[in-house]
């Protein structure tokens, strides 16, 4: 698949909670065919901090409107600028950039997303649906300001939500939701702080089921030059950004 | 037309604008963005004797104008290199070169004949100046016996266009840069990295797993640049600039400081087309300058 680097327009930018918001960019040509779990790169201005670009995960992507979809959280001075685009400014992209989540059919699935990590999940679960699959989507958040977007992941299938202080859906983290016990799940894909995604493993490990994580490690490029985001695997170092960011767990050495 | 054209010695250039090895894979990760064939010279990965695994991640971090790496040439060995990956770049249409490093000397020699071999790499860029790797590595270009030792050994084997890469780790650059010269170095690229480090204060750890990494991007460019002046001064092989290379401005920068030709490293990261971009705004250049051949503007720079 042929990398592009092109100039994005900003067609909205839409602010979630106090620390999150999506961005709407539409590419001036016709966009390329873009898989679930792969993310962009993209150019920070006007910051002097921000050196590099910054990668994000794909949130969304909308042929009828040439649109993608970028969930974003504001962490450093980077990400604030990005949060301070309005619409009509424009925004320079490498993209599509990665691999992709595997897509199997007519088989009952799991997402797990905490934090940020829920970006690249709203794509999967549309690609996953129209696959024939039965969705369930398990987010985790700190409480329930942070539990948006929901009415988004019901048009694909089940929403459920664990809140760390238990003001919405079930208490504790997302790993500890009683659907974890009660439903039984042919394939499992994670998106979200390790600590997390290594306990997501663990319970599919467990139960035997297919689980694919999607790793957020630092990178310079995102196209596989600077050998900057390795993961160990069982096969050595891979790089995050060409050869990932999606791993089967049995691949990594976790 | 201006004229673009340098040499390198021996080695025609069709413009000085040359890819710094480590930030440009094998110039294969750059064929969607750009044509290779508009380029001076490639210098792809740094290449060893053996497979090496390279650091622990984490391996980079971010720094004011800049970015600290710790990869640790991570490169499946010259042996890999010769059979799977230079019968699917030696067709393009620039010169590509082969950056060798090692831990010892014999290591060097080994890689270097065997890449003496390969009819479509032209030249090598002697790496003894990784600062990321616990042997060898910038070991040798940091003292002058052993830069010395390690070109004359591998001159020995290698008959091509042999290009020196030296580290600015070091007390007075032009010692060292004489001292491979008198070996028999063709030219020498300059700067590698700095020696650097990073630390986070809140979790009060070091950011990369080898707590020390090599400083790249435009923070180091006044030190490349003065640098390149220094050995301009001291030698009489051409030079290859780089540090921190974002644009043609900055390119002309080394070419006036004495570079006969330039590499652009870290900025292939932020814009995988900015080589082409360089390329092209040191030609507009030119014309803007009235300036008709680029060799007029290598190290014209006016000292009272």
């Amino acid at each position: 698949m042929k990398k592009l680097v092109q100039d994005f327009e900003v067609l909205q930018r839409k602010e979630l909670n106090d620390e999150h918001f999506v961005l709407d960019v539409k590419a001036l040509e016709p966009l390329p065919e873009i898989h679930p779990g792969q993310f962009v790169n993209v150019l920070v201005k006007d910051s002097n901090t921000t050196f590099l670009r910054r990668p994000l995960s794909i949130h969304f992507v909308d042929y009828e409107r040439n649109t993608i979809s970028l969930y974003i959280k504001k962490i450093g001075d980077g990400t604030k600028k990005l949060g301070e685009l309005k619409e009509g400014d424009t925004l320079n992209i490498v993209y599509p950039l990665g691999n992709q989540y595997s897509i199997p059919n007519n088989a009952n699935t799991l997402l797990v997303g905490g934090g940020c990590g829920v970006a690249p999940l709203l794509y999967l679960a549309k690609h996953l649906k129209e696959a024939g699959n039965n969705v369930t989507t398990l987010l985790g958040v700190r409480s329930e300001k942070d539990a948006v977007e929901l009415d988004a992941y019901k048009e694909y299938g089940n929403i459920l939500v664990t809140t760390e202080d238990g003001s919405f859906g079930e208490k504790g983290y997302p790993t500890q939701h009683s659907v974890l016990e009660k439903e039984k799940f042919d394939y499992v894909f994670t998106c979200g702080p390790e600590p997390m995604m290594k306990a997501v493993a663990a319970y599919s490990a467990q139960k035997n089921i297919p689980c694919e994580v999607s790793l957020e490690n630092t990178m310079a490029c995102g196209f596989g030059a600077c050998l900057c985001c390795v993961t160990e695997t069982t096969e050595g170092n891979k790089c995050t950004c060409t050869e990932g960011p999606v791993f089967n767990i049995n691949d990594l050495k976790w | 037309m201006v004229n673009l054209g340098v040499k390198l010695k021996d080695l025609s250039l069709k413009n000085p604008v040359m890819t710094a090895s480590g930030t440009f894979g094998f110039g294969e990760e750059f064929e969607d963005f750009i044509d290779l064939s508009n380029l001076g010279g490639i210098i792809v990965k740094g290449t060893t004797r053996h497979h090496r695994e390279g650091n622990p991640y984490p391996r980079m971090a971010e720094t004011p104008s800049g970015m600290l790496n710790a990869v640790g040439l991570q490169n499946k060995g010259v042996e890999n290199f010769c059979k799977e990956i230079y019968p699917r770049i030696k067709h393009y249409d620039t010169n590509i070169l082969v950056n060798v490093s090692g831990s010892v000397i014999e290591d060097y020699v080994e890689t270097a004949a065997m890449i003496n071999e390969l009819e479509h790499i032209p030249a090598i860029e002697l790496n003894i100046s990784c600062p990321n790797v616990k042997e060898g590595g910038m070991a040798f270009g940091t003292s002058c016996a052993s830069a010395a030792s390690v070109v004359k050994a591998v001159r020995e084997v290698y008959k091509k266009h042999l290009m020196v890469k030296l580290s600015p780790n070091v007390t007075d650059i032009t010692e060292i840069a004489k001292a491979v010269e008198a070996e028999g170095a063709d030219s020498v690229s300059l700067i590698n990295t700095l020696l650097g480090m990073a630390i986070d204060a809140e979790t009060r750890k070091p950011l990369l797993s080898t707590v020390t990494g090599g400083l790249s991007g435009p923070a180091v460019k006044p030190v490349a640049l003065r640098m390149v002046w220094q050995v301009f001064n001291a030698v009489n092989i051409p030079i290859v600039g780089l540090g921190g290379i974002m644009n043609a401005k900055d390119a002309i920068e080394f070419i006036l400081a004495g570079a006969t030709a330039i590499q652009i490293g870290t900025a292939n990261f932020i814009d995988p087309q900015v080589t082409e971009k360089v390329v092209v705004g040191i030609e507009d250049y030119m014309k803007r300058h009235n300036v008709q051949d680029i060799n007029d503007l290598i190290g014209a720079l006016p000292i009272q």
